[in-house]
């Protein structure tokens, strides 16, 4: 919860010089600036006194500066409307998002946890299927999952990894504990922004940034082409990367065109590329030439029309034949796309148990397992105060907010959750934290949450912070850019 | 050593192209503007629908090619796709698919340029604006050229983008000394006439030759000496002599450092016509036929590009032309 002194005599509003912060009030949500704590409170004194001295008029000129050259450099998101595609930034605002060094210490050994239990499980999942024998997950909820990939069954990846590049979606609750909502396994998407915010911070606000200790963002592409690296078929001495997009008018081809660059590798679509004698070349200007790892940006339907979609053009024929004789490497793995289903996440806590012995140092929002007795008793019991949610990939689908349901809702979702228990599951609603945010009515709290990637080859590593998503709109909690959500800079202090 | 998809050398090529077409399509419209006070205008508006081979396309939608509808149709007709509009648009989406390659300052200013171009209204178009609003384009198309040469770093997509420019150059000034020699001296038997000098120097502007061309001719102005001038002149940087001896070291140059297999064919095509360019003078030319001449090197340099398609962009036929 925000607090500041209520007795501190406010400068009038007319005297040109107002403390920007002075009226802001978090309405008793977790604040991300001013924290609960004396450490957070210290650590963000510094940034939090630049800020106050700042005038808004200042702010939002800058602001607008931002968002412009934003525009001009082309950092935006394709919409197609009418058959034209129309470039949109993603909204972003200028009040950072902070992030201690001790708390980074947790978030950072909690992301790596997390990863090599998902990818112990995929290993598990797609070999000895211990984890079903032993009854921690029942075996119908990943093998009867549409991700799952029969070609993967037995498959051997380099370092047992599946998952080399993983976005998990945090939230803060009101007693400011990180929780985990969601593992994004497949291609997690948003890293660019991270490191192009800070690279507008540092234009728009170097007096804000100078020689505060703010963990850098910029060596991601170094780090993913490691990964790659080492991860690519034996034998290749220089191993030839390429990034693999469906294309110009994909709606995150700005982030493709980010990665290749930064890795300094060629961003291919499926035409530049095909398999012969199972091995994956792509057509170049001298003729074909070897391709020995894959950062694929492109779901495992449409990688391949011969293994899956047969109507997909975006993908290359044969190219699952090359990966399964291990002639070339994919990033991430096919078929990660059970682990990161509602229903196996709901099975977290429990899989990094069962997998390292350990408590999961990034709690899960509690859930309820409504497959299983107690969790479908206490759901039922609970109804009008929890959000039940079917499992599988309905993606928002068939979600019912207790709290915000009618009686009628209610007792609707109570039949459809007896009649099929094993497919829902309900959490409480969280209330997420808050960040002082620039918006027409000055400086506001809004909510948000935050996305940290972790790479990982032979070992882990992750990126300081991750990508804030900020919901613009006064009291919403969605921050998905579709729906208003923009995205803020996110510091980790050293 | 770095390789190149063939996707990318191609798009890299029809990026220069697209430009340096804007550049000479806005200084065509141009000068015919500031040219056409006088007797030929209506002529002079024709010749830019002839000399871009619209006919068929303009003629469906207009009426008569004169000033209005002429600069209707080649600066902002979204459906017309030799307009400025559409040929930035169409650099536009090639630098966005070289993002990767090309330099940001490169794609901000093809983005920032082609967002100012959508911002313009029909009214901007008002002959009395037109000559501000063709040097702001050319401008646009100038400034790329500068940052492409400060910042493109030099390997094979630089050179494609090289050859691209020089071929669409050489055709551009053909195509020009083509419409205009005939519009302007249209049989043979008015040799001897009373020279439209404005016409010629008007030309000479439309290339951007003027005063290179008075410092070799400093007096009158003499159609044969225009076209000469226009077409072999060693020093002008738009000659069709230029621009082929340019591309022929280029392409030499791209080969070996690369170790390329391909491009034979297109210097073999690019000696070919070095030397005939070589033997020929602008009296011969004229004399057995200037347009027979200069259809026979429009010709070449479409089969130039169809080489250069075959050999490195990965076209499985020739089909390509602009």
């Amino acid at each position: 919860m925000a607090h500041r002194p209520k007795d501190l005599a406010l400068p009038p509003r007319d005297s040109g010089s107002t403390d920007l912060l002075a009226d802001y009030r978090s309405d008793g949500f977790y604040d991300e600036i001013f924290g609960n704590d004396d450490e957070h409170t210290r650590a963000t004194a510094e940034v939090r006194q630049r800020l106050a001295v700042l005038e808004l008029t200042d702010l939002r000129r800058r602001a607008g500066d931002a968002e412009r050259e934003f525009h001009n450099l082309g950092i935006t998101f394709l919409i197609l409307s009418d058959n034209e595609a129309i470039d949109r930034i993603l909204p972003f605002d200028v009040l950072p998002r902070i992030i201690t060094a001790s708390e980074w210490r947790d978030l950072n050994a909690g992301a790596i946890q997390r990863v090599t239990a998902l990818n112990l499980f995929l290993h598990d999942v797609y070999h000895d299927q211990a984890v079903f024998k032993d009854g921690i997950v029942p075996a119908e909820l990943v093998t009867g999952n549409e991700n799952f990939a029969e070609q993967m069954i037995g498959l051997d990846l380099p370092f047992g990894t599946y998952v080399h590049i993983l976005g998990i979606d945090l939230v803060r609750d009101r007693d400011g504990v990180f929780r985990v909502l969601e593992d994004n396994c497949r291609c997690p998407s948003g890293v660019s922004y991270v490191v192009e915010n800070r690279h507008m911070m540092q234009r728009a606000f170097p007096d804000l940034m100078a020689d505060i200790n703010v963990r850098r963002v910029s060596n991601y592409g170094a780090k993913l082409l490691e990964a790659m690296c080492e991860i690519a078929p034996a034998g290749t001495g220089d191993p030839e990367v390429v990034l693999l997009s469906p294309g110009t008018y994909n709606s995150a081809y700005f982030e493709h065109v980010f990665l290749a660059r930064e890795m300094g590798v060629p961003l291919v679509e499926g035409r530049d590329l095909l398999v012969d004698d199972d091995r994956v070349y792509m057509r170049t200007t001298g003729g074909l030439s070897r391709v020995d790892a894959i950062y694929r940006r492109i779901g495992d339907d449409f990688l391949d029309p011969l293994a899956f979609r047969p109507d997909s053009l975006l993908g290359v024929p044969g190219l699952m034949a090359a990966y399964a004789k291990g002639n070339v490497a994919l990033v991430n793995a096919v078929g990660t796309g059970v682990a990161d289903d509602k229903a196996v996440y709901a099975y977290m806590p429990r899989i990094i148990k069962y997998y390292l012995d350990e408590e999961p140092i990034i709690p899960n929002v509690p859930t309820n397992i409504c497959r299983e007795k107690d969790g479908l008793a206490y759901t039922l019991d609970h109804l009008d105060e929890l959000v039940v949610k079917p499992v599988g990939e309905a993606g928002g689908y068939g979600i019912t907010i207790g709290p915000r349901a009618s009686r009628k809702e209610l007792e609707a979702c109570r039949a459809t959750l007896l009649a099929d228990p094993a497919n829902y599951i309900s959490q409480p609603m969280v209330p997420l934290s808050v960040c002082p945010t620039l918006t027409d009515e000055g400086i506001a709290p809004r909510h948000v949450d935050l996305r940290p990637f972790a790479i990982t080859g032979e070992s882990t590593w992750v990126l300081p912070g991750g990508l804030t998503r900020v919901a613009l709109r006064k009291g919403a909690l969605i921050v998905n850019s579709s729906q208003g959500g923009g995205s803020k800079d996110t510091w980790v202090l050293g | 050593m770095p390789v190149l998809l063939a996707r990318y050398a191609d798009t890299s090529f029809w990026m220069a192209r697209y430009m340096e077409r804007v550049e000479n399509l806005a200084r065509i419209l141009d000068v015919t503007e500031s040219f056409t006070g006088d007797d030929s205008g209506a002529s002079n508006w024709a010749s830019i629908v002839q000399l871009n081979a619209d006919g068929k396309n303009f003629f469906d939608r207009h009426d008569v090619a004169d000033g209005r509808t002429v600069v209707d149709f080649y600066v902002l007709d979204r459906d017309n796709p030799t307009s400025i509009v559409s040929t930035i648009r169409m650099a536009r989406e090639n630098a966005r698919t070289l993002r990767p390659l090309i330099s940001t300052e490169m794609w901000m200013q093809i983005n920032m340029f082609h967002g100012w171009l959508e911002t313009l209204k029909p009214s901007d178009l008002a002959l009395p604006k037109l000559s501000r609003l063709c040097a702001l384009v050319k401008e646009g198309c100038q400034t790329h050229t500068g940052i492409v040469e400060g910042t493109f770093y030099r390997d094979q997509g630089w050179y494609f983008y090289r050859i691209g420019k020089l071929i669409e150059r050489a055709d551009q000034t053909t195509r020009l000394v083509d419409i205009k020699y005939h519009t302007l001296l249209p049989s043979a038997d008015q040799v001897g006439t009373p020279v439209d000098e404005s016409g010629w120097n008007a030309v000479l502007r439309s290339a951007a030759g003027y005063h290179a061309y008075r410092r070799v001719h400093p007096r009158g102005m003499q159609p044969a000496k225009v076209a000469g001038f226009l077409l072999f002149d060693d020093g002008f940087a738009r000659s069709a002599s230029v621009c082929v001896r340019e591309l022929n070291g280029l392409l030499t140059r791209l080969k070996s450092r690369y170790a390329l297999r391909g491009g034979n064919h297109a210097l073999e095509r690019l000696d070919e016509i070095e030397a005939m360019m070589g033997d020929q003078s602008i009296e011969a030319a004229i004399g057995s036929g200037l347009h027979e001449f200069l259809d026979f090197l429009q010709r070449q340099l479409i089969r130039l590009t169809n080489d250069l398609g075959t050999d490195f962009f990965g076209y499985t036929d020739a089909t390509s032309d602009g």
